[in-house]
């Protein structure tokens, strides 16, 4: 039995029709292409699946479709454009906070609702609000100091 | 020494803003027409073999378009470490046998139209197991009588190795130099210890993932997470039995590594019912098969003794090694090897003795893991190092600078053992080692700490330090070879294709780096591409912290190779000969008349104008020796001795790594390499029920470190200038990791006198060992 949805997906309105069954993550990747959205343990214990709801990160590989009917999401590619990329994803690019790249769409989507709600976070509010993002590559070092970084620079402090 | 341009620059990654941008970079993140997806069915038995195995059910579902078995693949003794050729790991393994040797091993695969029909298919097939008593201790494995896990008749080592599968014995090696028992006879204090590591999964977040299909010309195109694309070929073909030819691989953008993707584990299924079925075919691990069915770290039980005099003199060393490969021997005999090769180097001690073994057992398949046996040995040498020191009452920081290799020294074993056999002889000729452990001791606060912690307040709460010093040898030695090719644009710009395969520890940007400083060029006019088999030239993959290294001097002599044709065509176009000439800043100049042409003017003439050619070279490099990395690491850790809890307060590495091509790149390698290093030490480990069953295969329940575990860290380059290196460069994608676990063990010993050999130190082995009193001296 297909459902139709409609979501609100990066400020474009889409219908779509799913599953009841179906989650979001398998939507968004496969139905929807929006491939910055990934798989990596399906149980919601990696983060790699981020992405947000209402502005507040929520985990998609747990997420039915349907649950999200008329809701408004965020996911890495409705953050920043071609030409200018959001102050966090530079912020991550200047701070050599990206390696193999796979968990940065989920730890971005992590940091910008801390920092949409939190312009000032200390070290410790930023690896509370990166808990749930699993990395193995860089250590989380040069994470934190790129959330720090994107986090003066959206204060308007330089850097 | 020297200068340079872009080379020791903290340049962003070539890659990081479409990364950042979640563009479709990775395996999984295309689709194809008609694609199917692929399930695999796993044994959930340690030790049987399959009596009957009925397909037909599955076969009948609607959707399902193949089922692969023993029964209908041909079957190829292979290996799946991604190596060199010969591979020096046995051929013990099949795309599917009719015996299952672990819990998690392959019994079949299915391929339909959707996921949820290829697991209803699976769930279908029907098999007949007779059960075999299986062995899961490794001290027992060779035992007589033990269950003989490779009974089949052909399974064999293809290089003259050393191999005896009826007793469960993958690999033998012995090493010996100097007297190792007269160096014992004169030493004061004889020190020994069991020291023994533990099973560990390499936790990419992204899983092992393939996607094959034909191409219109009907050849086998394998799109796939692969640290080694060349040898992926190679073990695809093989398995195939078609020639390589026919078999293309392409790496896209990779989720990390580690050495699990130096393994072929989802190519040869995932291409062989590609092949049966025509269609593209997907095939992604889950978490759980992640954990349980790629590969794992080789648990080792080391024996050690050492001799040491009152002044500080070692004066033997004996190291006895029981390797688990599991019920493969992926890399089995190489991680024994450089447990010895790549660790021993080390120490300035001419008396050493190493007797090694590698055996077969019924727990999870062991493979290469970022550390490969040097992780191993350093954590016995470490506690071993730490013990001496303490028996003479020397500090550490002094013990360490006294018996560590400098520069211009060699060490026996060198020439007694590489990895692979028997060794290339060689001088150590970079080592900021004393530097790295000076500046790091006073970075940390070492003798300060050390004079604090003499005098531990009362109640449960101790602190302490801990130390440790390692090398690793980059490169597997008089094996690797690496190619690079690179052409010229109208623009003046150029593409460099290499096939060393960036992971994530971006050695596209550093490769680039190394092409533009040779070529005097902005970063932004190498266009990089990797890896393509069908397009980008040979390399033996990401693996051995030998690409910086190997494939930087590849790509130097390709650079080389373009200068030449640069300055020929040039010479002609200023007509002045090419002795008055040299490359400045994407042009050449005269350096007699001043006349200048740009890159963009010269790639137009020789494409275009005048005795046309292509402005393009293709060059090699071939490993001659290990390069040799040194670290030195501290720890301040804080142990509750009522709850056994251990917790890092803070950790600094000092790291000689040559040149840092690029000091962020290379900062990076090393704080993910100590994290995943404290993690293992302290949080991870598979927990296995009594019929050799994983019972954790999960992030819930095998905790890797997430931000708020991570300590204050500070890594430090400590620069020499390796002379044979590209721009001086070593490696340093593994080095960091090795050291973790003694200097744990070391600092818990500094807090609370007590001594931990097995890791991980956890609670429960904490209080455990707290219980049992286990004093070093």
């Amino acid at each position: 039995m297909m459902r139709e949805i409609e979501l609100n997906i990066n400020g474009k309105k889409r219908k779509i029709a799913v599953r009841p069954k179906d989650l979001l993550l398998n939507v968004l990747r496969g139905e929807l292409g929006l491939t910055g959205t990934k798989y990596g343990c399906g149980t919601g214990e990696c983060g790699a699946c981020t992405v947000l709801l209402d502005g507040k990160p929520i985990l998609s590989c747990l997420t039915l479709a349907v649950a999200v009917d008329k809701r408004s999401l965020t996911t890495i590619e409705g953050i920043g454009t071609e030409e200018s990329l959001h102050p966090l994803q530079q912020a991550f690019v200047d701070a050599g906070a990206v390696q193999c790249g796979y968990c940065t769409p989920g730890m971005i989507l992590s940091a910008k609702a801390l920092l949409d709600r939190n312009p000032n976070p200390t070290e410790d509010d930023i690896k509370q609000a990166i808990k749930g993002n699993l990395c193995r590559c860089t250590g989380y070092v040069k994470i934190i100091a790129a959330i720090q970084l994107a986090a003066k620079r959206m204060r308007g402090e330089t850097a | 020494m020297r200068e340079f341009k872009i080379v020791g620059k903290r340049v962003r990654k070539v890659d990081a803003a479409s990364l950042v941008r979640g563009k479709p970079l990775f395996t999984d993140d295309i689709k194809f027409e008609d694609m199917l997806h692929a399930r695999i069915l796993w044994s959930p038995h340690a030790h049987a073999r399959i009596k009957n195995i009925d397909t037909s059910g599955a076969e009948a579902l609607p959707g399902v378009h193949a089922v692969l078995c023993y029964k209908n693949v041909p079957r190829v003794p292979h290996t799946t470490a991604g190596q060199g050729w010969p591979e020096p790991s046995p051929y013990d393994t099949y795309i599917f046998d009719n015996k299952v040797r672990y819990v998690g091993d392959r019994v079949a695969a299915v391929a339909a139209e959707t996921e949820e029909i290829a697991e209803k298919a699976l769930s279908l097939i029907k098999v007949e197991y007779e059960l075999l008593p299986a062995i899961f201790d490794p001290e027992k494995s060779m035992e007589e009588g033990a269950p003989v896990i490779h009974d089949e008749p052909d399974c064999r080592q293809v290089l003259p190795l050393f191999y005896d599968p009826k007793h469960n014995h993958c690999a033998h090696i012995e090493v010996k130099t100097g007297d190792p028992d007269r160096g014992l006879g004169e030493a004061d204090f004889v020190i020994e210890h069991k020291i023994k590591n533990h099973y560990a999964q390499h936790c990419t977040i992204e899983p092992h993932s393939c996607i094959s299909y034909l191409d219109p010309m009907g050849r086998i195109v394998v799109r796939s997470s692969t640290q080694v694309p060349y040898y992926a070929r190679r073990i695809v073909a093989q398995c195939l039995q078609v020639p390589e030819r026919m078999v293309r691989v392409i790496k896209p953008r990779i989720g990390g590594g580690f050495g699990s993707k130096q393994e072929i584990v989802v190519e040869d299924v995932c291409a062989m019912l590609t092949l049966r079925t025509k269609h593209p075919v997907r095939l992604v691990f889950t978490r759980p098969e992640v954990f349980v069915s790629s590969r794992t770290r080789h648990p080792m039980v080391m024996r050690l003794k050492t001799g040491v005099k009152k002044d500080g003199t070692i004066t033997a060393i004996k190291m006895h090694v029981i390797s688990n490969t599991g019920p493969y021997g992926s890399h089995c005999m190489t991680v024994l090897g450089s447990t010895c090769a790549k660790t021993l180097p080390l120490y300035r001690c001419q008396n050493i003795e190493f007797i090694g073994d590698t055996v077969y057992t019924n727990l999870l398949n062991a493979g290469a893991y970022r550390g490969y046996g040097v992780l191993q040995g350093s954590f016995a040498m470490g506690i071993m190092m730490d013990e001496m020191a303490n028996a003479i009452g020397m500090d550490p920081v002094d013990f360490w600078i006294k018996n560590t290799i400098r520069k211009g020294e060699t060490s026996p074993i060198f020439s007694a053992l590489s990895e692979i056999g028997k060794g290339a002889a060689q001088t150590v000729d970079s080592c900021a080692l004393p530097e790295c452990i000076g500046r790091g001791a006073a970075v940390f606060g070492w003798r300060e700490k050390r004079e604090r912690y003499r005098s531990q307040p009362d109640g449960s709460i101790k602190r302490g330090v801990g130390m440790v010093c390692t090398v690793h040898g980059g490169t597997v030695a008089l094996l690797d070879m690496s190619s690079a090719t690179a052409k010229m644009n109208e623009d003046g710009s150029f593409n460099l294709l290499i096939s060393a395969s960036d992971v994530g520890g971006g050695c596209d940007t550093v490769l680039s780096q190394i092409f533009a400083e040779t070529l005097d060029i902005p970063l932004e006019d190498v266009v990089v591409y990797s890896t393509d088999t069908d397009v980008t030239p040979y390399d033996k993959g990401a693996y051995a912290s030998g690409t910086t290294y190997l494939s930087g001097l590849a790509v130097i002599k390709t650079a080389e190779e373009i200068k030449k044709q640069i300055l020929k065509v040039a010479a002609d176009m200023l007509n002045e000969p090419q002795e008055n000439l040299k490359l400045e800043n994407k042009g050449v100049v005269s350096a007699k008349s001043g006349n200048r042409v740009e890159f963009g003017q010269i790639a137009k003439r020789s494409m275009y104008s005048k005795d046309q050619f292509q402005i393009a070279a293709t060059a090699s490099e071939f490993s001659h020796l290990h390069p040799q990395t040194f670290t030195a690491q501290f720890a301040e850790v804080e142990v509750d001795t009522e709850t056994g809890q251990v917790k890092v307060l803070s950790y600094v590495a000092a790291i000689d790594c040559g040149t840092a091509i690029n000091p962020t790149l290379a900062e990076g390698q090393a704080e993910g390499s100590i994290i995943n290093g404290l993690s293992y030490a302290l949080t991870e480990e598979f927990i296995f029920d009594e019929q050799g069953r994983v019972l954790n295969p999960s992030f819930g329940k095998y905790k890797i470190f997430s931000a708020p575990d991570i300590p204050k860290i500070k890594v430090m380059l400590v620069p020499s200038y390796e002379p044979s290196g590209p721009y001086g460069a070593k490696p340093i994608g593994e080095p960091a990791i090795d050291g973790v676990l003694p200097t744990i063990s070391n600092a818990i010993y500094n807090a609370i006198g007590i001594r931990l050999t097995e890791s991980p130190f956890t609670p429960e082995k904490v209080l455990r060992a707290i219980k049992e009193g286990k004093k070093g001296h």
